[in-house]
């Protein structure tokens, strides 16, 4: 069994314990362990169950590929599923379950599947779509949606915090092993500002495992000294536990930095995701070992046979105590090595190749390990841990010679590049048929803004699998990087480095070469999602060429891994099932993040109070003091109304809408959008702008005006104010202000950039107050200040003076149809003056309104609301605004759009009043107009819907406006709304203006 | 000017790094033609400082001045002049075709000081904000997490904040966060 040894560990403190659970259970472990290390040394070698078949699943890897070994970790707000024990590292307290199985992992109820596995064949899931056509509601829907996913979703908010980080660098390196080291010290000494992030908590990559000698040196002293040289200058900087997670467009790259997961504590945020602009970037991301496909090959007890010796290595674990290493390549003699010099058994090494006499070989038969060539594995014995290799010829069937007993085995089916950050931005890959890999092809990098290559891969990722031209092309993609960068890279000499020389690998796909169906249904690729051998090749035979497609039907590298084991064997077995070579059915697509990051981390800060900017306006407080029931309009919080003690919301909408009609109340409007427009064109340009005419508006005059798109369709309306010849204040909805000023400035920037126009948005200088009722000028008289007769200033004008001793500038405009003034006063005053307004009112009975009572009074008016009656498809001739559409003006945005005959049908959707047959009902929102007969599927036929909708305290009568099918001649006509199961409210259409058509009551 | 309120009456946030509501302060939008000399006098004449090159701020006796734009300018003087600086710009530039405003109400202004201050805007500001490229007299006008801002460093150290007011309060909440103890990356 899997147990710690008594010597070794390269990165564990073995004065330190750090105990832990798993499944409840309390476990030991060092320091520095991962959590799968610390398993292994307790024996734990089950750790969870594959995704399908419910199949026993150990500890496979010893990285970021992991496919198997994924535990739920922590609980209530850091409960987290699906955490890769080889990269979370152990800590005091850390409590970890495995998933994906009932009632135990020991006893797996689900495992019955991987009894009848015929019956879960590769496009299971799709078949299910096919027939019987109630099953799959009935059946396989909720059967599959019960066995989706390994871990359970958190049920609790997540308790930690998250942030982003903006950085800037001339050379950001990816990796902290011997390449990533080599390129920055190149990169370094040129004077570029250097960024080196590494995944893990320990800088060095294979060289911490796998011995060298660099200039003479042996590794460890090579890496210690070269730390300590990148470490003493300024230009220079390593971060650990900091993952390169994906390349995007120009340069841009994304770290994900796990700050405090190691030592969880809540001062510090838990991960924290970089955002990097580099002008170059090296990948020296290592490669990653293949599986082989042997029947059994997902047996706890069989790994990679890199992992196998990084256990012993670097955690002074041994997996178990009796390996077989079964390869294809001589790297795998390394961990025979490794184990027989840590005393530990090493019955055979089985290799595919016809022979192995390479330096590495040599020394293993020199240890007394007996090497068997050509060999191969047809099966593996055992189910929740291996107990032995039943061995056979690698050219044959799978006829079994002998079966040798063990406990682990090692498997290397060669090395693949991790291409992945090459590739995310476009970076392109040959097909290296002596090494059967995929390796970037430098003449084909990622390009820039400028036209090249913005990414260089260093050492392994390269493709470079031997040490000495690993280190010679990392040194100099280190110096290109710099160089690109604009940095003079200093020619220095390439440290040398002397590892054992390997000799050819020999690929393998299956084994044994011809393994039947029943080995190969037994040999998995994708270990995680439970896609086997068979079924690439079921989906070949079932049509399946491309392997885009393939992976789709089969789910093979669709799991939390994205198939960074199974991914490569999966293509070949495709490629020899098609018949053709391997680059012609070529990769699926690598896409970021390179391995899975915290949701948490790409919501960063915004959560909580700063999930959403929420915009107050000057009056916020106040409001908030005086019960608002707030209303969110674009991304202000604005009060729906004010409710007193005893009132339902309704009544208080009444008591407020009442209270303006018959005495004086008062409105904050300050959300509303004001753009300054100014120059000597302006007039023009608002002409242009506006589909009515705003060069013939007086100075000191309002005008209400439309904004349409290039299409002719509405999307703002407001007033606009003529301060000057040549200035103008455009008022725009509360939601608008931000589009209305870009949309201006688009214009004049790319259109029209020969007007001499310059814009302002100034809507947040003023606070807008409105004293609304027929008691208004009582008030504004009240405060003393500037003259507000109606002589002075007459409806549809504006003045500037000071009101109440704060300078003011009121607009006599109404939205309610009532005598209206809406004061701008600058926002820092904003709640004096509102203040002022409430204690000069007092004796008027002056009460704030909210914008359920603004909106109730202006569709008693008649008058429309942006996003209320217009949809984005709506124009103003719709909205009976024709008259507010110039028919003088030679042009204007969206003139001749509106010519178009889809717009100038008779028959369109048409802005109508409805009053319904009983004053009481109230129509839904929305609600549609049938008018008989169905349409060819079977609906009824819908002639529009209702757009705004209200009880109407000042009618006494629900009142509502509907965009209707050639409305303007359906005056009189009784309208059909099914509203619900057998309920209809029929309405008859009348003109939408309700109360005061002539419109006596605004201009007094 | 008694009736002026700011926002948060000058709230502070002692973290890693000091958070601080400025309280209000004089601004004036102005754009023209940044190369004539009607604007150059313009600039002279209410902040005593010649103009800014790009991405630069300049600060004088009487107030500062900061590129905002190849046309636009930020003035920053005491709240109390602003309306009166303004006027005195009209005349000067009234021969040529410009905008001058007063916008000081409009927005709100935050201090942010100690050793980590430009780390806490890194956080959200897609900036390089290492000393050597956003050193004494740099400005920039972008976003701070979902928020429009602008931010300077007139002497290197202190930063200073602005963003309109209607999110004043969501910046300091931001800032504050951002400013948290043991949350700086140490890498600026």
């Amino acid at each position: 069994m899997s147990t710690r040894l008594v010597a070794g560990g390269s990165v564990i403190d073995r004065e330190t314990l750090v105990s832990f659970t798993f499944n409840g259970k309390v476990f030991n472990g060092h320091k520095g362990d991962t959590l799968a290390s610390a398993l292994l040394a307790n024996g734990q070698t089950l750790v969870g169950r594959s995704f399908k078949y419910h199949r026993p699943r150990g500890i496979m890897a010893s990285g970021v590929e992991e496919p198997n070994a994924l535990v739920s970790l922590g609980d209530a707000g850091r409960f987290e599923p699906n955490q890769r024990t080889t990269t979370t590292e152990v800590f005091e307290g850390l409590t970890a379950t495995s998933q994906n199985h009932w009632p135990s992992l020991e006893f797996d109820i689900g495992a019955i599947n991987n009894k009848i596995p015929r019956l879960l064949p590769a496009g299971f899931y799709y078949k299910t779509f096919m027939k019987p056509q109630w099953a799959w509601k009935h059946l396989f829907e909720p059967i599959i949606r019960q066995s989706a996913g390994l871990g359970n979703a958190p049920k609790e908010a997540d308790s930690d915090r998250y942030e982003y980080f903006y950085a800037y660098v001339d050379v950001l390196i990816v990796g902290g092993g011997m390449a990533g080291l080599a390129a920055a010290l190149e990169a370094g000494k040129s004077g570029a500002k250097v960024l080196l992030i590494e995944q893990t908590a320990n800088l060095g990559g294979r060289l911490a495992v796998d011995d060298a000698l660099i200039d003479g040196r042996p590794s460890d002293v090579w890496l210690e000294q070269t730390i300590a040289e990148l470490d003493a200058v300024d230009n220079v900087t390593i971060r650990t536990r900091m993952m390169g997670s994906g390349v995007f467009d120009h340069g841009y790259a994304m770290g994900y930095e796990r700050i405090n997961d190691h030592a969880p504590d809540n001062t510090a945020p838990r991960h924290r995701l970089w955002r990097i602009r580099a002008k170059r970037i090296v990948t020296a991301t290592g490669a990653l070992e293949r599986p082989i496909a042997f029947a059994g090959n997902d047996i706890p007890g069989v790994m990679l046979a890199s992992a196998v010796r990084d256990y012993v290595s670097m955690f002074g674990v041994s997996a178990g105590d009796s390996t077989v290493v079964i390869t294809n390549n001589d790297d795998a003699y390394r961990t025979a090595i490794t184990l027989k010099k840590a005393g530990l058994d090493v019955p055979a090494i089985l290799d595919a190749r016809p022979e192995a006499n390479g330096p590495l070989p040599t020394e293993a038969r020199n240890l007394g390990i007996r090497v068997e060539t050509g060999k191969a594995i047809a099966s593996v014995k055992g189910y929740k841990c291996v107990s032995g290799v039943e061995v056979c010829d690698q050219a044959g069937e799978g006829t079994i010679l002998e079966t040798i007993p063990c406990d682990v085995v090692a498997m290397s089916g060669g090395w693949s590049p991790v291409v992945h950050l090459w590739s995310h931005c476009g970076g392109k890959l040959n097909w290296d048929e002596a090494n059967a890999m995929f390796s970037p092809d430098p003449t084909r990098p990622p390009l820039g803004a400028d036209g090249t290559g913005f990414v260089v891969t260093a050492g392994t990722a390269s493709g470079e699998l031997q040490a000495t031209a690993a280190m010679q092309n990392a040194s100099s993609a280190g110096r290109q990087a710099a160089t690109e960068a604009g940095f003079n890279s200093v020619d220095g000499a390439t440290p040398v480095v002397i590892a054992n020389d390997e000799d050819p690998m020999l690929p393998i796909w299956v084994m044994p070469q011809g393994a039947p169906y029943k080995l190969r249904s037994k040999s998995w690729l994708d270990f995680q999602n439970d896609v086997k051998v068979s079924d690439v090749r079921l989906a070949a035979q079932e049509g399946f060429e491309s392997v885009e497609h393939t992976k789709r039907y089969t789910t093979l590298g669709m799991a939390t891994d994205q198939g960074k084991l199974s991914n490569i064997n999966g293509l070949a077995i495709l490629a020899d099932s098609l018949n053709a070579p391997i680059p012609q059915v070529g990769t699926t697509t690598f896409r970021p993040p390179y391995a899975p990051i915290s949701l948490g981390s790409i919501a960063g800060e915004a959560r909580g109070k700063l999930f959403k900017p929420i915009r107050k306006s000057p009056i916020d407080s106040w409001q908030a003091e005086h019960n608002a029931i707030w209303e969110r309009v674009s991304d202000w919080r604005r009060p729906y109304t004010y409710r007193r003690d005893g009132e339902t919301t309704e009544q208080a909408v009444t008591r407020e809408i009442n209270n303006t009609r018959n005495g004086v109340s008062i409105l904050d409007a300050s959300t509303l959008g004001k753009i300054l427009v100014k120059g000597p064109d302006a007039a023009k340009f608002l002409d242009l702008v506006y589909t009515n005419m705003m060069s013939s508006l007086k100075v000191g005059k309002c005008r209400y005006g439309l904004m349409c798109n290039e299409n002719g369709f509405l999307f703002d309306d407001g007033v606009v104010a003529r301060l000057a010849e040549d200035e103008f204040l455009c008022h725009t909805t509360s939601g608008g202000s931000d589009t209305v000023h870009g949309w201006l400035e688009e214009w004049l920037q790319t259109e029209w950039w020969d007007l001499q126009v310059y814009t302002a948005n100034v809507t947040e200088q003023f606070a807008q107050i409105a004293v609304v009722g027929p008691n208004a000028r009582n008030v504004l008289e009240k405060l003393g200040g500037m003259d507000v007769s109606s002589e002075a200033l007459a409806f549809m004008s504006f003045g500037d003076g000071e009101l109440a001793g704060i300078q003011a500038r009121p607009f006599r405009i109404s939205f309610s149809g009532e005598l209206s003034y809406e004061i701008a006063v600058p926002a820092a005053q904003g709640q004096a003056f509102w203040d002022k307004v409430m204690e000069a009112g007092e004796e008027f009975g002056m009460m704030p309104y909210g914008t359920e009572a603004l909106h109730v009074m202006r569709a008693e008016k008649g008058f429309i609301m942006i996003g209320d009656e217009t949809d984005g498809t709506v124009i103003p001739q719709d909205l009976k605004l024709g008259w507010a559409v110039s028919k003088k003006k030679a042009d204007f945005i969206g003139k001749r759009a509106q010519e178009r005959s889809h717009l100038q049908r008779e028959d369109r959707k048409q802005l109508v009043g409805l009053l319904t047959e009983n004053p009481q009902d109230v129509l839904p929102d929305g609600a549609h107009a049938v008018e008989g007969g169905k349409n060819r599927y079977g609906q009824e036929n819908m002639i529009g819907h209702v757009t705004s909708t209200y009880f109407s305290p000042t009618l006494g009568h629900s009142i509502a406006m509907a965009l209707i099918k050639g409305g303007s001649k359906r005056m009189g006509e009784v309208l059909t709304f099914p509203v619900g199961k057998d309920r209809v409210i029929k309405a008859t259409v009348v003109d939408p203006v309700f109360y005061d058509k002539e419109g006596a009551r605004q201009n007094v | 000017m008694s009736n002026a309120a700011f926002i948060l009456n000058g709230a502070a946030f002692e973290g890693a790094v000091t958070v601080t509501e400025a309280g209000l302060r004089g601004m004036i939008t102005l754009r023209g033609d940044l190369g004539s000399e009607a604007m150059e006098k313009a600039v002279k004449a209410s902040v005593g400082v010649a103009l800014p090159k790009q991405r630069k701020i300049k600060s004088g006796k009487r107030g500062a001045v900061a590129w905002m734009s190849p046309d636009e300018l930020l003035l920053l003087v005491d709240y109390d002049q602003a309306d009166m600086l303004v006027a005195k710009m009209k005349s000067i530039l009234a021969e040529e075709h410009h905008l001058v405003v007063n916008v000081s109400d409009a927005r709100s202004m935050f201090t942010l000081s100690g050793a980590g201050a430009r780390e806490v805007l890194a956080k959200g500001a897609p900036v390089d904000l290492s000393h050597s490229v956003f050193g004494k007299g740099a400005i920039r006008r972008s976003r701070i997490g979902q928020i429009a801002a602008a931010f300077w460093t007139l002497d290197g150290e202190e930063l200073e904040v602005v963003c309109f007011r209607s999110v004043g309060a969501f910046m300091y909440d931001w800032l504050s966060t951002a400013a948290a103890k043991g949350s700086l990356p140490e890498y600026l």
